[in-house]
């Protein structure tokens, strides 16, 4: 009797770290995801006001303002655009005209970035990538669908 | 004619993986010696028509053959030999042939230490690794031949990748690939254990050794990595949870729970199946790392240009041997047993909460790595979860495990008591919280995360110091019999204490880059000068270099402190030739103390630059730690009883096969 109650307990107890740990897990997980939104959905007010997410297109040429450490720029999919502002050093990828992703915050209709993330490789242009670029010059904005394949843009190696 | 030839050896390759994946398989089965004594002469021939045609690979680099389309698309006659060279791996395809390279030398290496091996499991085992390695053949030839020809030969190639062309590409592929392959033969090993239906203590200790082996080289080959993204790719942090960098990681989560559940299997003989799962799953974790990295689902420096034909050969490769090893493993598994019992508290279950901790750890790495990916495929939407989910995650999962690497080694096998473990570890226990609260009171800037950091570090050290106290602790009293008793430290005992040593180093590292880490970008025109922390950073100007394939903007910054000379910095901004890419190459000054880093960021107006200036303290501990926890698993690896127990079951193996041929 007694070393059952004791085996019963102890799977109890097994049973109910594992329910807390893997709650505390998914808890981490959600309030850590970051989503992507193309200019598009920020200009139809898709993105959240309060919360960190990333934005992606291309830096439009002309655009890139540097003033000592802040640096301005504006993110378009050709069909709408995002004013982005920086504090700090640029990725060596980042250029007018080229792909850019940015983390951070809106504020005031300002994408305030955080992180800047740029494209690894100036000749290799993913499929995906090359894809929506496509889609977005026909005015459908799609860039969403799969300009930035999770890594796409400023995965390490 | 070269090319050819290594494609013609490939194929040959292919045959005699054919034959070693079936015949002494067969042998085996059927007990016909004549069989399987062909596992051994097959996979020296196997791992000599590899070596053939990765020479021939090597050679064309060398030679800048441009008629082969990967050399010209990852080299160029400007490239040093060091780098063509490196560059035979720098590519998917040549990537390939180094792990199918590393595939046949360990096979290679198990057929010339197998001697104590009886031959039915020798028989085996190699087979399984033939079967492996047939599989990556199939997958070279038919989807990534290196040998490829181009035509019309281009004048020049188109080089390699400028983040590539370093130190750390000569060394870090090698040292990772001999850790994922490596885990192929702990799989192979436990797929002809579940296929013979032997597994028992014998079964463990011949497998803990390859296994530890494989396990440091994948410590140091994640280390390199990590040591190489900091200087090289002047990101400046040590890891950041890429999805590349998580692919490496799981498989050395589960390889460090498979040689801790080995040490039970072959102390007590449980674990038994437990250590089998393991096994196979960390060559499949090793697979799916290889199917996430070189898919093209994520894409980085270590993605090419890719060809959805080669993700779908890997799912299915990866489909195949997962499916076939569960399958062979839920068949068998049952008729293995469950071996000795043991108590609540005992060496046992701390090892199995260690094992649960670290799967814990591999469930959440595999979330975070997966979901992003699979959402995006199913068109769900677009997310990225970066370094604070995984931070909120694995430091708490750390702690305790870190809080059981203490108890662990401390506790008896089979049964202890809680009290009189208390006992043994209060000293470790105060020593933990008094030198914990010291070190925070002297640095400053407390948080949970250091304290918590802190406490890690000194309990794992206490802990090992305690644990070192009583196997030395002279009986009598006696001073002198200190040192001797020392001496006969079994050295699986002391490596284990040095890799633990090693987590604690590593713990600190993280801890304090984690806490006392300050970044600071300035602009600063020539004279202009700056103090971060203590050291007083002097810009000095820029002048003009050219390097062999390169052009450069170089930066000389003095650093010094207390008005002494620290260092002469020179961060350069390179521009490769061929490819056009600019490249920030940091200067890092690195102390014991810790490091200083400095990348030029980029022009403002004439000669003021934007510099971004890193004040690391103790960022090397983190690596030194890896390269501890990695010395601690070969040394263990020496240790008497491999060696000692080896020479005596061969005398058993070989009248054992006498009977059998008879």
């Amino acid at each position: 009797m007694k070393l059952r109650h004791k085996r019963l307990a102890m799977i109890g107890g097994v049973l109910c770290a594992a329910g807390i740990t893997v709650a505390l897990l998914l808890n981490a997980f959600q309030s850590n995801m970051v989503f992507f939104y193309s200019p598009t959905q920020v200009a139809a007010n898709e993105a959240p006001t309060s919360r960190t997410f990333r934005v992606g297109g291309l830096v439009e040429t002309g655009t890139v303002k540097r003033d000592g450490l802040h640096v301005n720029f504006v993110v378009t999919d050709t069909a709408k655009t995002v004013p982005v502002r920086y504090e700090g050093i640029l990725p060596d990828l980042f250029q007018e005209g080229k792909g850019v992703v940015a983390q951070g915050q809106l504020k005031n209709g300002v994408f305030m970035a955080r992180e800047v993330l740029a494209k690894h490789d100036e000749n290799y242009m993913p499929p995906e990538a090359a894809d929506a670029i496509e889609k977005a010059r026909k005015g459908q904005s799609r860039l969403d669908q799969s300009m930035v394949k999770s890594g796409a843009y400023g995965a390490k190696p | 004619m070269i090319a050819e030839l290594g494609h013609f050896s490939l194929w040959l390759a292919v045959g005699v993986t054919l034959l070693l994946g079936t015949l002494p398989l067969v042998g085996a089965q059927r007990g016909r010696a004549d069989l399987m004594a062909l596992a051994k002469p097959a996979t020296h021939l196997l791992l000599l028509l590899i070596t053939i045609s990765f020479a021939c690979l090597i050679t064309s680099f060398v030679r800048n053959d441009f008629s082969v389309l990967n050399v010209a698309s990852n080299s160029n006659t400007e490239l040093p030999l060091m780098y063509r060279m490196a560059a035979s791996w720098g590519s998917h395809e040549g990537s390939l042939m180094l792990w199918l390279l590393m595939q046949a030398g360990w096979a290679a290496a198990v057929a010339a230490f197998s001697r104590y091996l009886p031959l039915p499991v020798q028989a085996r085992i190699l087979s399984v690794m033939g079967l492996l390695t047939l599989s990556f053949l199939l997958f070279v030839l038919l989807t990534s031949n290196p040998f490829d020809r181009i035509f019309p030969v281009p004048l020049e190639g188109r080089d390699l990748n400028p983040q590539l062309q370093d130190p750390g590409m000569i060394i870090h592929p090698p040292m990772l690939y001999m850790g994922y392959v490596g885990m192929s033969v702990a799989f192979s090993f436990a797929v002809a254990a579940l296929i013979g239906g032997n597994l028992d203590a014998q079964w463990a200790r011949w497998m803990r050794p390859w296994t530890t082996v494989a396990w440091a080289f994948l410590t140091v080959g994640i280390a390199l990595g990590s040591w190489w993204a900091y200087y090289e790719l002047g990101w400046g942090g040590w890891w950041f949870w890429d999805a590349v960098e998580n692919a490496s990681f799981m498989p050395w989560l589960v390889a460090t729970a498979l040689i801790h559940s080995l040490a039970v299997t072959e102390k007590r003989g449980s674990f038994k199946s437990w250590t089998v799962l393991l096994a196979i799953m960390g060559y499949s974790l090793s697979l799916l790392g290889t199917f996430l990295v070189r898919s093209g689902v994520i894409t980085s420096v270590h993605s090419f240009a890719s060809d959805p034909k080669r993700g779908l050969f890997i799912l299915v490769m990866l489909a195949i041997t997962v499916g076939a090893a569960l399958a062979l493993y839920a068949w068998r598994a049952p008729k293995v047993g469950l071996g000795a019992r043991f108590s609540m508290l005992s060496r046992e279950s701390m090892l199995l909460a260690n094992n649960v901790m670290l799967l814990v750890a591999t469930g959440a790495v595999m979330l975070g790595t997966l979901y992003p990916l699979i959402l995006d495929s199913l068109g769900l939407g677009k997310i990225s979860v970066g370094a604070p989910y995984f931070d909120a995650v694995f430091v708490p999962i750390m702690a305790v495990l870190v809080f059981f690497m203490g108890l662990g080694p401390m506790a008896r096998w089979k049964n202890d008591s809680l009290p009189e473990l208390a006992v043994r570890l209060r000293w470790a226990a105060g020593v933990t919280v008094v030198s914990a609260a010291l070190t925070a009171w002297i640095g400053g800037n407390i948080t949970i995360g250091s304290v918590v950091g802190l406490l890690m570090t000194f309990w794992i050290v206490s802990s090992v110091l305690a644990e070192l106290w009583e196997r030395v602790r002279p009986a009598g009293g006696v001073q002198t019999q200190v040192l001797h008793r020392l001496g006969q430290l079994p050295r699986a005992t002391v490596g284990m204490m040095v890799a633990h040593l090693g987590v604690a180093v590593f713990v600190f590292g993280v801890t304090m880059v984690g806490t006392y880490d300050i970044e600071r970008d300035v602009a600063m025109a020539p004279g202009d000068s700056t103090t971060v922390n203590g050291y007083t950073f002097t810009y000095q100007g820029t002048q003009d270099v050219e390097g062999p394939n390169y052009s450069a903007v170089r930066g000389h910054l003095v650093v010094t402190r207390d008005g002494k000379l620290v260092s002469d910095m020179f961060p350069e901004k390179r521009i490769y030739r061929v490819q056009r890419n600019p490249m920030t190459e940091a200067a890092i000054t690195s102390r014991v103390r810790g490091d200083l880093y400095v990348q030029m960021g980029e022009p403002i107006q004439g000669n003021t630059w934007l510099v971004r200036i890193w004040v690391k303290p103790f960022v090397s501990w983190i690596w030194f730690g890896c390269l501890l926890m990695a010395l601690g698993g070969v040394w263990a690896v020496t240790d008497r009883r491999y060696r000692v127990r080896a020479t005596r079951s061969e005398s058993a193996a070989t009248g054992a096969t006498a009977s059998a041929v008879r």
